[in-house]
């Protein structure tokens, strides 16, 4: 290991900064109304963390309503097909709910109610987030707003009326791209004017200090267990890790554990849209720059008057026009390599492992299997990839239906 | 002696209140803004608030969001507000104007690049998204400049905080009257009073109240605890319904920000607790 490569390591340890900085990126840039219920949250968090009762109240959730561990799935005849690497699937599609999201609703809903909130709000793209935190609301008996850009929710109806029969209010936001990003405006909102009861569950990696943190830390079970199921299937670690990076969430979790083992190679798949070249894309990490949007400094799709421009990606939830903090530093650092898969390689995958392993995936995830098919091919056949399969995809079935024509 | 200085200088002396009045820059296209910041002045403004206009203003409400939106419809940058600044100061070179806005814009433009282009021209930078926390290096820069940085207080903030925003502010502070976005309407006096006398254990710098006050009524309620009052959303509402035709968009906001304006300057009740 090269001192660089060392110093890294130790780095990644202690990020972020006691001000929730991971390197220039994160932070904590809202308005002053918001900084004294962030330090409350802060603190909240920090007790929680070392308070056995809390945690073993996160694990029991864990175990017996989400259903983990999630198993690790070995890929036997995508990986024949493919021939090269043996591909592994962490099955976070087969989470209550059907996606990564919910560990990480368990563990801020627990602190909602530690902090005696009653009202919880979220932001929602795919429509996954704000299952996820409607769900645990109606679990905790909690009043839930779900805030949604308007044309989201146009297009993961499915998930809208899932939000309604489990009693949250859905809210359409028309503001700007009347897409995630104006839904994470709206709840923003919602939360400096509510403030006194509501606690705002941000869906990802991303928002102020320290959101970023506690996500991670909620979704770091992903890449715990991946990590002991590597060892006890295959005896050694993976050599590959793949995850798409939208905010970052599922990435996040299942990279941080191996973040010591820079052996394992770790790629996040960015959605490329119509292709990085076409500027219709979802890829800061690959075509953007450092910007401050919704609370921290990170990567950002911008234009250069600093507005923050319109995304494309065939999945809502990949179309977001910035991105976890930590993804930034870890790009920077060169500790995860960043890539794109365009909307048509992902569907491509979608078809695939439909096909080959009877696996619908999410067209998030879809972009994570397109890359792996890329990576697999390079690898030799000793070698394992571990891809986080991180939410199923009946919630795209009618997406993929119109694009290809078919009436349901 | 800064603008912001003298003007708050003198209006002590008189014993009276400033009326500071707030448009989005570019709003509704950037060649109507020059003319609108002059029947601000003509009103009985005493310092302009010019917003830039950014794609996704978290701390606004819909009011100044569409008109974020409409300015960023003819590409209003950061540039252009400048421009227009530049344009205000051939013909006016007292009343204060203060740039109010988000991070981002001005991040890309450069910190350092936008402190030195605005020097002498703005005289000072309220960041909306730029807590203490995040803005030292900002702030060193804009002081460097002789720009003031104006920060908000919120009616969340701890006795710490509000000293550690004193020793770093100047110019004014802003008092953000509730919790919420701009343009709401739910201020509730006996509270904004408690929390100004809180601040004021900490410092004797002017304190300006925004958020919530939408005319003379709301304005001579609050104006008894403070040094300003700041009037945003309700000029902005007046821009929204008359679009382009400058008229009666004028006529409008002069009418507005006359009566306001007379209410501080004439109600017995305000000078008298002040």
């Amino acid at each position: 290991m090269s001192a660089n490569v060392k110093e890294n390591v130790m780095n990644a340890a202690i990020m972020p900064d006691e001000r929730g900085h991971f390197g220039v990126y994160g932070g904590r840039f809202v308005a002053e109304t918001l900084m004294t219920p962030l330090q409350e949250l802060e603190a909240e968090y920090a007790a929680s963390k070392v308070d056995p009762s809390f945690q073993k109240e996160f694990d029991d959730d864990l175990a017996h309503y989400v259903g983990r561990p999630s198993p690790l799935y070995f890929a036997q005849r995508l990986t024949k097909l493919w021939g090269g690497a043996k591909v592994y699937l962490k099955r976070e599609d087969l989470n209550h709910t059907g996606a990564h999201k919910i560990n990480n609703t368990i563990g801020q809903a627990l602190l909602a109610k530690r902090m005696g909130k009653t009202r919880i709000i979220a932001e929602t793209g795919a429509g996954q987030h704000g299952v996820a935190s409607a769900t645990i609301a109606a679990r905790l008996g909690l009043e839930c707003v779900v805030y949604m850009g308007a044309d989201d929710i146009q297009r993961q109806a499915p998930n809208v009326y899932r939000m309604r029969l489990l009693g949250a209010k859905v809210v359409p936001v028309t503001s700007g791209s009347r897409t995630l990003k104006d839904a994470l405006n709206e709840a923003l909102r919602d939360w400096v004017t509510n403030v006194d009861n509501t606690f705002y569950i941000i869906g990802t990696v991303a928002g102020p200090h320290p959101y970023p943190l506690l996500v991670r830390d909620f979704q770091t079970v992903i890449g715990r267990e991946a990590r002991e199921q590597s060892l006890d299937q295959t005896g050694k670690l993976p050599d590959a890790l793949v995850a798409c990076v939208g905010g970052g969430s599922n990435a996040i979790g299942l990279f941080h554990p191996f973040l010591p083992d820079a052996e394992v190679k770790k790629y996040g798949v960015e959605a490329g849209g119509d292709g990085v070249e076409t500027g219709r894309h979802s890829a800061p990490l690959n075509a953007g720059s450092p910007g401050v949007l919704h609370g921290n400094r990170t990567y950002l799709m911008e234009d250069n008057n600093g507005q923050i421009i319109e995304t494309h990606s065939i999945s809502a939830g990949l179309d977001y026009p910035g991105v976890g903090p930590e993804h930034s530093w870890l790009k920077d650092e060169g500790s995860v390599e960043y890539v794109t898969v365009t909307d048509d390689e992902a569907l491509a995958a979608f078809h695939q492992l439909t096909r080959i392993e009877g696996i619908i995936p999410a067209l998030e995830s879809s972009h994570a299997v397109a890359y792996t098919q890329k990576l697999a091919k390079t690898m030799d056949k000793e070698q394992t990839i571990i891809v986080n399969l991180s939410g199923r995809g009946d919630k795209d079935i009618n997406t993929v239906a119109r694009i290809e024509g078919i009436e349901l | 002696m800064s603008r912001i200085q003298a003007c708050f200088e003198q209006l002590a002396q008189n014993n009276k209140k400033a009326l500071i009045s707030y448009i989005t820059a570019g709003d509704p296209h950037p060649s109507n803004t020059l003319e609108i910041m002059h029947a601000l002045t003509d009103a009985g403004t005493d310092i302009i608030e010019l917003g830039i206009p950014f794609s996704d203003p978290m701390a606004d409400g819909p009011v100044i969001q569409l008109a974020c939106e409409r300015a960023l419809k003819h590409g209003t940058s950061l540039k252009d507000v400048i421009g227009i600044v530049k344009q205000f100061r051939q013909t006016n070179t007292t009343t204060p104007v203060v740039l109010m806005g988000y991070q981002n814009p001005i991040e890309i433009f450069g910190v350092e690049k936008f402190a030195e282009t605005v020097s002498g021209l703005v005289d000072g930078v309220i960041t909306v998204d730029l807590p203490p926390e995040e803005s030292q290096q900002a702030a060193s820069v804009y002081k460097q400049y002789d720009i003031d940085t104006i920060y908000l207080l919120a009616p969340t903030t701890s006795d710490q905080r509000i000293q550690m925003i004193t020793d770093l502010a100047s110019g004014f502070l802003y008092y953000v009257s509730f919790k919420g976005i701009t343009g709401a309407s739910q201020i509730d006096v006996n509270s904004v009073e408690a929390k100004i006398d809180q601040i004021r254990k900490h410092t004797d710098m002017p304190i300006a109240v925004g958020f919530g006050i939408k005319d003379a009524n709301t304005a001579k309620l609050v104006a008894g605890c403070c040094n300003a009052v700041v009037v945003g959303s309700a000029i902005v509402s007046i821009i929204a319904e008359h679009g382009k035709d400058m008229p009666a968009t004028t006529s409008e906001v002069k009418s507005l920000l006359r009566e306001i304006k007379d209410a501080l300057d004439n109600d017995e009740t305000i000078q008298n607790i002040a």
